[in-house]
């Protein structure tokens, strides 16, 4: 299937696992990823907070370029990249007025024709779609997915249907023979943006997402945004200062994930390039309770 | 304070500006309190969200002015849970917006956001130049603004070793078009990505104080 590709910009730096898993499962997935010719970053955070046009001007070229190139839909790994894409085509759909007015800032034509996809809903489609008859080692971990914010706020445009308890990505892990757990943080904000201004808020708020998870008996937490990403393992140290214990808890892209479960080598997937290295238990806690429970039962049946 | 000037949203208050500009009333708000709840960095604000909104509510310039100079416009994260919980949806991230870039165009901004501020423009100033982000750009020039030389120096090289930092800037990214756009769409507000200089409303306001 032909995807127009956006990865954006932390996928070229801090992110670049997420790049290098996405890229790594896409023949398997049949996805033909295209990336955009000539994107631009998409103003983040930063151009919206400061400049109300210059934060809808810069994610509308991006729909522009995939609009001229064609595209029906582009895929979007990063959430951050994915709400302003997202809420610009909303926003320039709904107000008339302010379309031709961006449109002569980019210099392009704009109508809305490409639909933004977030991996999420691309791998939620590949679940549907005979994803676990493509498995080889099925990634049979107790995991916390981690949503954050922009996977599930604003509604309205929202990649998951259900703001406070979203099941998208659980799904997509139950998929590869995981086993997601229930958990109180799944939607709380990570300290995004603060992460090199203040640090000390990011490791508060960090640091209950990581206790929570750690607290409810998951082996990895499963991200699909790389704030969240590096909020969680980068800034691991900051955390475990601020909480005064260790944690060694791996967060693992979707991507990853995935890849694993896919017979991917870790290398091509990036695992190697964590602060907080991915060890993960050969069997999984909860698969070697179902084992002893059987091999009782199997026991008792033999007596 | 006088009834009419109360809750007005045509007069030349601040929630009448936040009306005109974004189309949130401030005035939908019952104060149930909701967003001060779910606010992740509330404790840390000087004045949560709900306080944000009575205070506009409230239509007083005393106030507006503490709106505007309040710590909480440059701390919230944008995260949008507060609408995503109001019974009555008022649009606080959008009004947060328009706060932020009200209180830089009046130079008000806290002196306590300074970092913060000083890295939105760290930011797109990187953006400006190489029409996308440039991580080890965007560090340098945060470094430069606020003078936090050390910060973050042992990770610098443990980024390098797991091939995190990309120290080259990214080529061809439709560089000349995005100078343009940010051209166009600051010549109407040219506080946003000038560099810090005597012009600058921050530093205004610090050598004022």
């Amino acid at each position: 299937m032909r995807m127009g590709f956006f990865p954006g910009c932390s996928l070229e730096g801090s992110a670049r696992e997420y790049a290098e898993s996405l890229r790594a499962i896409a023949p398997l997935l049949e996805w033909e990823l295209e990336e955009l010719p000539d994107w631009n970053c998409c103003g983040a955070t930063a151009a919206h907070c400061l400049n109300h046009t210059l934060g809808l001007a810069l994610p509308a070229r991006i729909l522009a370029l995939a609009e001229s190139a064609g595209l029906e839909e582009l895929l979007v790994p990063c959430s951050a990249c994915y709400n302003r894409l997202a809420a610009t085509r909303q926003e320039l759909q709904q107000n008339v007025e302010l379309r031709p007015k961006i449109s002569q800032v980019i210099e392009m034509e704009l109508a809305g024709r490409t639909n933004v996809v977030h991996v999420i809903n691309a791998l939620t489609r590949a679940a549907n779609n005979g994803l676990a008859t493509k498995l080889k080692e099925p990634f049979r971990h107790k995991v916390a997915c981690y949503y954050g914010c922009y996977l599930t706020r604003p509604l309205s445009t929202a990649s998951c249907k259900r703001a406070e308890d979203p099941q998208e990505m659980d799904d997509v892990m139950r998929a590869i023979g995981a086993e997601p757990i229930d958990w109180a943080f799944k939607v709380e904000c990570c300290g995004a943006g603060l992460s090199v201004t203040r640090v000390d808020l990011v490791a508060e708020l960090s640091g209950r997402i990581i206790d929570d998870a750690v607290q409810r008996g998951a082996e990895a937490i499963i991200v699909a945004c790389p704030m969240c990403h590096s909020n969680l393992d980068l800034r691991r140290g900051a955390i475990q200062r601020n909480r005064r214990r260790r944690y060694s808890i791996p967060v693992l892209y979707v991507t990853q994930a995935v890849g694993l479960a896919l017979g991917l080598d870790r290398q091509a997937l990036g695992v190697h390039r964590h602060f907080v290295p991915v060890r993960l238990p050969e069997v999984s806690c909860a698969a070697r309770a179902a084992l002893t429970r059987e091999d009782v039962v199997h026991g008792e049946r033999e007596l | 304070m006088s009834g009419s000037r109360s809750g007005s949203l045509d007069g030349s208050g601040l929630s009448a500006r936040i009306h005109h500009f974004t189309n949130e009333s401030v005035l939908e708000c019952y104060q149930c309190g909701k967003c001060s709840a779910g606010c992740p960095l509330a404790r840390d604000m000087d004045f949560p969200p709900s306080y944000l909104l009575r205070m506009l509510q409230l239509g007083m310039p005393v106030l507006d002015e503490q709106v505007l100079a309040s710590l909480s416009i440059w701390l919230c994260l944008t995260c949008e849970a507060c609408v995503a919980r109001c019974p009555k949806e008022v649009g606080l991230p959008r009004i947060m917006d328009f706060l932020r870039q009200e209180s830089l165009k009046l130079g008000k901004v806290n002196p306590k956001a300074k970092e913060i501020l000083a890295f939105h423009r760290s930011f797109l100033d990187s953006v400006r130049r190489t029409g996308r982000l440039h991580e080890v750009g965007l560090i340098a020039r945060y470094k430069m603004r606020t003078l936090h030389l050390l910060q973050d120096v042992l990770a610098a090289p443990k980024m390098m070793a797991r091939g995190k930092l990309r120290l080259m800037p990214p080529r061809g990214a439709g560089k000349s078009d995005v100078r343009k756009i940010f051209h166009r769409t600051s010549a109407a507000d040219p506080t946003v990505t000038q560099p810090l200089s005597s012009s600058d409303p921050q530093r205004c306001r610090e050598e004022q104080s």
